[in-house]
């Protein structure tokens, strides 16, 4: 579904941020995509929606991401920002939902009846008509990924969803995620996270992939994951907090 | 709670009393946009000294008032800072009008005096009429009868963004204030020092959470255009609604009932 092919990026010239990167993600793949700050996984995010554009080729079912392609395949990919004020811009969670649809050209009926059905899978029916600006983070971050899902992508691109969670908010996204069908990218510094929720990891170093595997094997990696700056999850590390 | 909290407590209010049920609030949004159009450009045109035929039209806020239940002090407590300003636009016609226009007793009143006031009354109306507007209406609401009366799409999306938005900027500014006020104890408000290197970052904050949120729009399909709910439809009842206050409007804007009433009293 999405390939990487010998793709480099540099903001500054003579500063790669991404260096030959290639990879390839199969239909309905659950990919987490981790690395210490700097590593390149946020750009690789931005590389993939089109938002900037590098060197090599991206692939998306086949369709190679560039200008005349890019709503073909933005409307293929739903991407889950890692703040979620930014990605509710409407005055209501409802309004925010219908956004995408609409702008797709589905009919106002076959919207509702979509925002309807999102919502009763999320079990969040009672955030409909409410404020964006008067809800909680939790509600926030699962109503932001209710209007991705309102797109009906083929896959789901998200950006640190657990983070500033309360456990109870944290369990909920963690849930959530493991129900979605589609192919999934997710980036995070939430180990714990990836490995509930992921099949696959590909760890990012100084822009290019340290390991790739999958992610039981590569999450018990001592070794690797501090080699380049990381550490166990939590769950597998046995031990107390210092 | 600083005084950006507060003031973002106040924002929310105005979605509260938004959300209330009152024969006002039932209207369809653009009837009630196209008569505090009329209204306002009804106010604006009295002449300047025509201070008793403009009293007459305080009755249409009064009445608004009365219907949506919303308090008067409330509008009067939101309005506080605009007020003061929309109040001094005519200060200074007393002194350069000072022509006798009127005697009350033995004091003589100047045309700058009459103008002065004819013209606060009308920043007073405006303002009031536009607050019920705000305060019966929800912004959702407002900007898709916009959008109806053809107003471009570009504004009304500027106008639905920064209202959204302003909240959210106004959490960052909290945040920065107390930031502030942790490390310099003591100090009342920010230091003059601090004013530039303050407003930069806002505007650099600002700056990044724009770029991010227009990347979000693009990405779920944007192409400058915003689709909005369909609020309620323009019934007859609306439009009844409409025809009849602007017609109200206009009868007390070319007879001035003030004066007939008074002439009655007088015979």
């Amino acid at each position: 579904m999405i390939e990487f092919q010998h793709v480099s990026f540099a903001y500054e010239r003579g500063r790669s941020v991404i260096e030959d990167l290639s990879f390839s993600i199969a239909d309905g793949e659950a990919v987490g995509l981790i690395g210490a700050n700097g590593a390149g996984k946020s750009t690789v995010m931005k590389l993939l929606l089109g938002l900037v554009s590098g060197e090599g080729t991206i692939l998306v079912d086949g369709v190679p991401v560039n200008r005349q392609n890019l709503s073909q395949i933005r409307r293929k990919l739903g991407f889950v920002l890692q703040n979620s004020d930014n990605q509710m811009f409407m005055p209501t969670v409802y309004e925010d939902m219908i956004f995408a649809p609409l702008n797709y050209g589905l009919s106002r009926e076959a919207t509702e009846a979509r925002v309807d059905a999102v919502l009763e899978q999320l079990g969040l029916q009672e955030l409909k008509h409410r404020h964006n600006h008067k809800i909680s983070g939790g509600e926030k971050r699962m109503a932001a990924i209710a209007t991705i899902l309102a797109m009906e992508p083929e896959a789901v691109l998200m950006d640190e969803p657990t983070s500033a969670l309360d456990p109870y908010n944290r369990r909920l996204v963690i849930n959530t995620i493991r129900g979605l069908k589609q192919t999934k990218l997710i980036t995070s510094h939430d180990l714990d996270m990836i490995l509930d929720t992921c099949d696959r990891v590909i760890l990012l170093s100084a822009g290019r992939i340290a390991a790739d595997g999958p992610a039981d094997q590569i999450l018990r990696d001592r070794e690797l994951l501090e080699a380049h700056r990381m550490e166990l999850p939590f769950c597998l590390a046995g031990r107390r907090l210092e | 709670m600083n005084k950006m909290e507060k003031a973002l407590r106040e924002l929310s209010e105005m979605d509260e009393l938004a959300a209330h049920a009152s024969p006002v609030h039932g209207l369809c949004p653009t009837a009630k946009l196209l008569t505090a159009i009329a209204y306002i450009l009804t106010v604006v045109s009295f002449n300047k000294y025509d201070l008793s035929g403009l009293s007459v039209m305080l009755l249409y806020p009064v009445l608004l008032f009365q219907v949506s239940g919303i308090p008067v002090r409330t509008c009067f407590y939101k309005l506080r800072i605009v007020l003061p300003l929309v109040m001094a636009v005519g200060l200074f016609n007393p002194i350069f009008d000072r022509a006798p226009m009127l005697t009350l007793g033995t004091v003589v009143v100047s045309g700058g005096v009459v103008s002065m006031l004819s013209l606060m009354l009308k920043g007073l109306l405006c303002l009031m009429v536009s607050f019920l507007l705000m305060a019966t209406t929800p912004i959702d609401a407002l900007c898709a009868a916009l959008r109806r009366l053809h107003v471009p799409g570009m504004l009304v999306t500027l106008l639905l963004l920064t209202y959204r938005y302003v909240g959210v900027m106004t959490e960052e500014l909290a945040v920065m204030t107390d930031a502030y006020h942790l490390r310099a104890p003591g100090q009342k408000g920010i230091h003059i020092s601090a004013w530039g290197s303050f407003l930069g970052q806002l505007l650099l904050r600002s700056m990044d959470r724009a770029q991010e949120l227009y990347s979000s729009m693009l990405l779920r399909g944007y192409h400058e255009h915003f689709h909005y709910v369909d609020f309620k439809p323009f019934t007859f009842s609306d439009g009844l609604y409409t025809v009849g206050c602007t017609a109200a409007f206009l009868l007390l804007r070319f007879v001035n009932v003030a004066q007939a009433l008074g002439g009655l009293i007088v015979r």
